[in-house]
């Protein structure tokens, strides 16, 4: 009885794991449908976001002000009507009252608010691919260094070192980034405190810990005997490296650092401080921009109606992009487990 | 000339190992110094309201004890499943996997999903939509260390435990939690070490207050959303705050990880 009871609890918790995915993408996918519906793909392609709105506001008040604006851009005979539209964009009921709006009269001159999600994902990109350029090399480095080079006694408190600040909360990187990283930077390569390379750099300082100890690991499943012989052979230690442990671990490497890369990818906290959160392209590597989970970070509590709703399609393109890549790791890992 | 192209390589590697080093050790003699300066032991008996980070450090632990609550018991169970009885079969590889893949998912996600089932369609933020939030995150992890805590339980004990004509459900909770069981509380350890520092998930679902607070059906104290909402203030004070908060934050997270550690090191003695 008992015995049934629990194989079922135990069944029902292991498809809770499924249920929650399935939740998990159901309800952002509801939340951005029309977002999705009104931009369709052109989303990614778009770099304009909350254009025809120049100040931000809060949902609350969105009518009265959405009226002030147009006042300042349009007929003020037309402004009523105008500020129904705006609502379509900034109210939570915008639903309704875009339709009364288009009801009493078809909306001539129609100030749409346009959201387009090219500007955070160039920006996630950037940001990534900047820390990834810092941390790899580095991260091999002291994979090397602890696995290869240094004795027992040094390697084994690096190595828990190591481990531990990858615990540390991402939030004290984006602190210590902002107070004391960035205006080294900026003072060094000219430009904004804020910028793509500061955050970039942060991102690449926070996930270095974590490269560094998985790809430890990986390597340290080299059998010694396999380098044993190479050294017997007369090879030096770089060319035991080189041509023994690479060849041998590269598929756990490369694992290693995809799944890092995903950790990059949907970082909030030591990038908001410093990446700018503003909506725009950088022209230079040292200009502020935006990426997807700040946006979501910065931009969710003031959001409403389409605002929010393309919010929710970025979290999407990166819930999808990050579920794919660290799939497509894992894929990598077991094949070689297998074989 | 291989051996001048080895000593140069090996001085790369060291080399590279010291600059990522320096840089850590950077970040935690900034974080201690500039959270000692700050440190003092009024902080730990005013709230926010005050200039203290009383309610803080109490709503941060109802949050991830909340969701521990929740976490840990579905997360163990799920685990015994993958190990105990779907071992090897297709679904329970599946769920392995997805498992696995759910342990990195971006955690400003599992906050948008939250913020959309648990804070708009009720009133605002709360203290409950920020423990589920955790709460999600830890799952996955719970399911992790449990699934590879009990594969290194030997089978023969199963078998023993069987073989004396013990149900599954009794070989599972005498012999195999038992045995597991060190590598287990190491596991919930980290895991809750790793949700308490969170802060994406929590900034949407739970908020914060500057109150002390045990109503869990409004904005809830977060120590992390804090030192978010502190450090971008632009008053000295303020960042001072949140530095001591940093402080408090990762030293609780290491000492926690510390123990953890501790407890399997014992065992393998």
């Amino acid at each position: 009885m008992l015995e049934k009871l629990f194989q079922k609890i135990s069944l029902g918790s292991a498809s809770f794991v499924f249920v929650l995915l399935i939740g998990i993408f159901t309800t952002l996918f509801l939340a951005a449908k029309p977002a999705i519906e009104e931009y369709g793909l052109g989303f990614l392609s778009d770099p304009r976001w909350n254009t025809e709105v120049p100040i931000a506001q809060p949902q609350s008040d969105a009518d009265a002000n959405a009226a002030a604006q147009t006042a300042t851009s349009t007929d003020v005979a037309i402004q009523a009507d105008d500020a129904e539209d705006m609502g379509e964009d900034e109210d939570l009921m915008g639903d309704d009252e875009d339709l009364l709006g288009d009801d009493e009269e078809g909306s001539e001159s129609a100030t749409k608010t346009v959201y387009g999600g090219l500007v955070p994902i160039v920006g996630t990109i950037l940001s990534t691919l900047i820390a990834m350029i810092f941390a790899v090399p580095i991260a091999m480095g002291i994979a090397v260094f602890l696995s290869e080079i240094a004795p027992k006694n040094i390697s084994t408190p690096v190595g828990i070192a190591i481990e531990l600040l990858a615990a540390i909360p991402s939030i004290i990187f984006g602190m210590w980034g902002l107070f004391y990283f960035a205006p080294i930077i900026a003072e060094t390569f000219g430009g904004y405190q804020v910028s793509l390379l500061t955050a970039g750099l942060v991102l690449g300082v926070m996930i270095l810990p974590f490269m560094a100890a998985i790809t430890r690991d990986s390597m340290n499943t080299t059998p010694d005997i396999l380098k044993e012989s190479a050294y017997a052979l007369g090879a030096t230690k770089f060319e035991v490296i080189k041509d023994v442990i690479f060849p041998y671990s590269k598929v756990g490497i490369i694992g290693s650092i995809i799944l890092s890369l995903g950790r990059a990818l949907g970082e909030t906290m030591a990038v908001a401080f410093l990446i700018g959160a503003v909506y725009q392209l950088p022209e230079k590597i040292t200009d502020p921009t935006i990426s997807i989970p700040v946006a979501m970070a910065v931009n969710f509590g003031e959001a409403a109606g389409l605002g929010e709703s393309a919010l929710f399609y970025l979290g999407l393109i990166l819930f999808v992009f990050s579920f794919a890549l660290i799939s497509f790791a894992k894929f990598y890992f077991l094949k070689r487990n297998k074989g | 000339m291989r051996l001048v192209v080895n000593k140069i390589v090996l001085a790369l590697s060291i080399l590279s190992a010291v600059v990522g080093l320096s840089f850590l050790g950077w970040i935690l003699v900034t974080l201690v110094v500039k959270g000692m300066t700050a440190m003092s032991a009024s902080l730990f008996i005013h709230d926010l309201v005050d200039n203290g980070l009383r309610n803080l450090i109490v709503g941060q632990f109802v949050l991830a004890g909340l969701a521990s609550l929740v976490g840990i018991p579905l997360g163990m169970v799920a685990g015994i499943y993958l190990r105990e009885y779907g071992n090897g079969s297709r679904y329970a590889e599946f769920i392995r996997d997805l498992s696995d893949i759910m342990m990195s998912a971006p955690s400003i996600v599992i906050g948008a999903f939250v913020y959309a089932v648990a804070v708009k369609p009720f009133d605002g933020p709360s203290g409950f939509a920020g423990a589920f939030a955790l709460a999600i995150m830890m799952i996955p992890i719970v399911i992790n260390t449990t699934d590879s805590m009990l594969s290194l339980v030997p089978k023969e004990l199963r078998e023993a435990g069987i073989a004396l004509g013990a149900s599954k459900y009794k070989v599972i909770f005498d012999i195999v939690i038992r045995a597991a069981k060190v590598g287990i509380m190491t596991g919930i350890l980290l895991s809750f070490a790793r949700i308490i520092g969170e802060t994406a998930p929590l900034l949407f679902t739970s908020e914060t207050s500057n109150y002390f607070t045990l109503d869990l059906t409004s904005s809830f104290s977060s120590m992390t959303v804090s030192i978010y909402n502190l450090a971008n203030e632009p008053e000295e004070s303020a960042r001072d705050l949140a530095w001591a908060a940093s402080l408090v934050l990762t030293a609780l997270v290491l000492i926690i990880n510390l123990t953890g550690r501790y407890l399997t090191r014992n065992k393998h003695k």
